[in-house]
């Protein structure tokens, strides 16, 4: 295989990884108002993924480290034609990352409410947004022959996009509401379990009608495959999740989310920015690509440490495997007693 | 203005805010795990009360460092995207595997430490936050290889056909000269600046009237330790920086004079200046304090090596890369960086780090054999070292990088020519105006939270659970099922 084509594969498994993981804690964040309902089961929701969401960034951060390395044009056309949405996701990732730090720094109800706000936005925008910039990615921008962009934010807003960003927020939202039900004991857990199954069977609705019409701008057998079988796990998690099997049911939406992202890259390959200007204007995975040399180092790289990160990244979602109920929650937060 | 200029602006800006958290990260990590260890080596309750009590500082300013890296990882490709595609090859392969590397080490193996307490061997926790500081010495080593690229560009190739440097030789850019000598002096530095900022808040708890006398014997420890830490810091830094000055001296001559407002070639025993005053367009000297041979000592290690001043080099540079280095800005000034701004931030740098030094040899004086002087100053004294260091480095930055301007990529490509193209005034400006103030804000805030953290002293000792006590693996015997969590957000 050419080392473009594995360098493809490896940004999309990034993204896989990205989407998968934080796509559970922007649901946990999302649903932190409609879940809890006082500020001890809020720590609950919050503490299920507080050892873990920060691991779960950095997928991002390497994704985006990945492109500039392995696509050097496909990342400078990407990063600085979609500006304005990645400056929103980026005030999002701030406030949201600081605000699991800083909620419980501090007594006061005030000060508590405004960092759940920034938890709740923080987790909304970007699980919009980024739905949005693939769907555009997908559906071709324009760009003009030194692969520039030439649109404006408003490009970007089409009803493709749009319908984007709304399937992944409502995949996510699932996807955090299960990993809820798998993480907490008491009332929050049947809560979330019923939450998962509504949100649910609302998702797989947008989520189907969006992956057809991905599969008609540019699908493959190969994407046909993946979304199908992405449409019938996200039943199969439903119906594990309306009979309790929890572990069954987090699992369903994980395999959904990997599923949907590879679907939307095997219909994007070979390109990697199909120019809506002009076809011959589009970035693809050979002539985005760096060099053949800056790719056989990097595939070293990945080859040896990849696997290391997700064996240890694996052990501390066991290390932290236990549910967590509103009897573990300490009261006061030791933190919060200092004057 | 136009997008350079903001382009400029918001790259200094979101950067040097990015290095005020990362040297406190770098040197507290280190300090931290020093303090568990020896908890879990002697017993002593002491080494424990500090690990907790910094512990919480260190996160309140990981946390900020963290959400604020995310920033630099993005804004190469948002404001600099022609830089990006001219240089991904090379530079982009460093920030990945930056990325592999360290973040996952960091973030991971941090979740486990902070919520870990009652769910690993107390070794095994220990042994996280080591990994966390390993983590941030692979971060910063690829990092700042990436930077050194940039200063002293090997390893690579210029391909005309693409009109991009392509990477040649990995290891040559690992092992750059440059980054050989910044990796040590940077290092350094962050020890300097942990160090100063555990040493700042034990000596003024310890100093203080409020403090309850039973706690006092705690913050002495911590700051002897941290003093001791931030001496032997100081005089690496001092010996590394010297190493740094030599280097530069011969892979960018340009810089090293502009460092002395050096205008004229001196062919032996070239001053060092304290203090010049140069005329308005920067190509005369008006007044000067100096050391004599000292700057021939910094630039090559003899006392009467020869330094090239800024008016030759102006020109050999002409004659090299041409009249015109791009943009308007750097009109008449050709290849002459900002002469105040180096000059000033050189000497604030080794200024400002080295009077931590001082003042940490100097609170060691004064609290030796646990003597506790009664006034206030020592206090204010003490909690002004973590700002100098800080801020040393700050200025060491600034200097770096304005020393090299015009130039992006060393000798390869100017600032102007990096930008986005496709980034309006407008975008650029909107981006500016909400990091800053987003920025500003959160400085607020995490400064608010440090004083309140650092006022509120070390908690009293509480033996953590050991689950090493508990059965073998960790915390799933269901003993203690029902108790509440050790730590929670
Ligand atoms: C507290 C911090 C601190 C202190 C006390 C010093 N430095 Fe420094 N210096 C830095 C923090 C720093 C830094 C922020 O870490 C820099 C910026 C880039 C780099 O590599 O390190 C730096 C850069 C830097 C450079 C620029 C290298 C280049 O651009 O290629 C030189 C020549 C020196 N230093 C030399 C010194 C000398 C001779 C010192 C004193 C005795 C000294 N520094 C003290
Ligand atoms: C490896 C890391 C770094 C890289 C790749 C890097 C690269 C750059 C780039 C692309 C620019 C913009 C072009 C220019 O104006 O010169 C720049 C400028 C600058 N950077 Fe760095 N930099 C790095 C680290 C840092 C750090 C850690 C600091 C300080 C804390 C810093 C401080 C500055 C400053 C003050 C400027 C000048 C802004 C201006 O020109 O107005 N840099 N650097
Ligand atoms: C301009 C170049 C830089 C980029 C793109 C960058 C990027 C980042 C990112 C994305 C993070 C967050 C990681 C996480 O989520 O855990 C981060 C944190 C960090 N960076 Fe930077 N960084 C730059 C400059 C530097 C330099 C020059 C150093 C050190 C010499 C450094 C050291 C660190 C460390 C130690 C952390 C982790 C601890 C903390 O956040 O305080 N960075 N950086």
């Amino acid at each position: 295989m050419e080392l473009t084509t594995v360098w493809f594969i490896l940004i999309a498994v990034l993204w896989l990884g990205y989407f998968t993981l934080e796509g559970f804690d922007f649901g946990v964040g999302m649903l932190l108002p409609v879940l809890a309902r006082n500020d001890t089961e809020r720590r609950v929701m919050i503490n299920t993924i507080g050892p873990v969401w920060d691991g779960n960034e950095v997928w991002v951060l390497v994704a985006g480290g990945a492109t500039f390395a392995a696509f050097p044009e496909w990342y400078a056309t990407m990063f600085s034609g979609f500006y304005l949405p990645l400056l929103v996701i980026l005030v999002a990732l701030i406030v949201r990352g600081l605000a699991f730090e800083y909620r419980h720094k501090r007594p006061e109800a005030q000060w508590k409410a405004n960092w759940d706000r920034a938890i709740i936005y923080g987790s909304l925008v970007p699980a919009f947004v980024w739905g949005v910039a693939f769907a555009n990615i997908l559906r071709g921008v324009p760009l003009d022959a030194d692969h520039e962009f030439t649109g404006s934010v408003l490009t970007l807003l089409n009803p493709f996009g749009l319908l984007g960003g709304l399937t992944t927020t409502l995949l996510f939202l699932t996807h955090g509401a299960m990993f809820v039900a798998l993480k907490t004991d008491g009332e929050i857990r049947h809560r979330a379990r019923a939450l998962a199954c509504r949100l649910g069977a609302g998702a797989a609705v947008v989520a189907v009608v969006f992956m057809l019409w991905a599969q008609s701008l540019s699908g493959t057998t190969g994407s046909a495959v993946a979304f199908a079988v992405a449409a019938l796990t996200l039943l199969a998690a439903l119906v594990a999740a309306a009979r309790g099997r929890e572990g069954w049911a987090f699992t369903g939406t994980f395999v959904t989310i990997g599923l949907a992202v590879t679907g939307l890259f095997l219909a994007l390959f070979p390109d990697v920015m199909p120019s809506s200007t002009d076809a011959a204007f589009s970035l693809t995975s050979t002539n985005a690509a760096a060099t053949a040399y800056t790719l056989k180092v990097m595939t070293w790289v990945a080859v040896m440490f990849t696997p290391l990160v997700i064996g240890y990244q694996a052990w501390s979602y066991w290390v932290f495997r236990k549910r967590i109920a509103v009897h573990h929650i300490p009261t006061p937060a030791p933190e919060a007693a200092a004057s | 203005m136009d997008v350079v200029d903001i382009a400029r602006w918001q790259f200094g800006i979101i950067t040097v805010y990015h290095f005020l958290f990362v040297p406190i990260t770098i040197g507290l990590s280190a300090m931290i795990a020093i303090f568990e260890t020896m908890w879990i080596r002697t017993n002593n309750p002491t080494y424990l009360r500090l690990t907790k009590f910094f512990g919480k500082l260190f996160l309140i300013n990981f946390a900020i460092g963290v959400v604020t890296g995310i920033v630099q990882e993005f804004q190469f490709g948002m404001n600099w995207s022609d830089y990006s595609r001219f240089v991904g090859d090379v530079f982009g392969s460093f920030l990945a595997i930056e990325g592999l590397l360290a973040f996952f080490l960091e973030s991971t193996f941090l979740g486990l430490w902070i919520f870990g307490w009652d769910k690993l061997p107390r070794w095994m926790h220990a042994a996280c936050m080591w990994i966390v500081h390993i983590g941030t010495l692979l971060s910063s080593y690829f990092i700042l290889a990436a930077n050194s690229w940039m200063q002293h560009p090997v390893g690579h190739t210029y391909n005309p056909e693409t009109g991009r440097a392509e990477l040649t030789d990995f290891w040559a850019v690992m092992f750059n000269k440059v980054q050989v000598v910044a990796f040590p002096h940077v290092i350094t530095a962050c020890y300097l600046t942990g160090g100063a900022f555990v040493l700042g808040i034990s000596a003024w708890l310890y100093l203080r009237r409020r403090t309850p006398d039973e706690d006092r014997p705690v913050y002495l420890t911590g700051a002897r330790i941290s003093a001791w830490i931030v001496l032997v810091a100081g005089v690496g830094v001092a010996i590394t920086g010297d190493l740094q000055g030599k280097v530069m001296t011969e892979v960018q001559p340009m810089k090293m004079a502009a460092a002395e407002g050096l205008y004229e070639t001196s062919e032996s025993c070239a001053p060092f200046s304290v203090f010049t005053v140069g005329t308005p367009d920067g190509r005369h000297e008006k007044f000067a304090v100096t050391v004599p041979c000292l700057l021939s000592f910094l630039g090559t290690g003899t006392f009467d090596g020869k330094v090239e001043g800024i008016n030759p080099l102006r020109e050999k540079y002409a004659e090299q890369y041409g009249t015109d280095p791009g943009a308007t800005y750097y009109h008449p000034e050709d290849y002459v960086p900002v002469i105040p701004v180096t000059y000033w931030s050189f000497r604030f740098m080794i200024g400002l780090g080295m009077s931590a030094a001082a003042g940490a040899a100097l609170l060691l004086w004064v609290m030796r054999g646990g003597r506790r002087p009664r006034s206030k100053w020592w206090g204010v004294l003490a909690l002004s070292l973590p700002f100098l260091a800080v801020f040393g480095n700050s200025f060491g930055w600034i200097f770096t990088e304005m020393g090299r301007q015009p130039w992006v990529v060393y000798g390869l490509m100017t600032v102007d020519n990096a930008v986005s193209p496709g980034v309006s005034v407008g975008e650029a400006l909107t981006s500016v105006i909400v990091l800053t103030s987003l920025y500003a804000v959160l400085a607020v805030i995490e400064f608010g939270l440090l004083v309140k953290y650092a006022k509120a002293g070390a908690e009293p000792f509480v033996e953590p659970p050991d689950p090493s006590l508990r059965g073998p693996s960790s915390g799933s015997d269901g003993s203690d099922d029902d108790a509440p969590l050790t730590f929670a957000y």
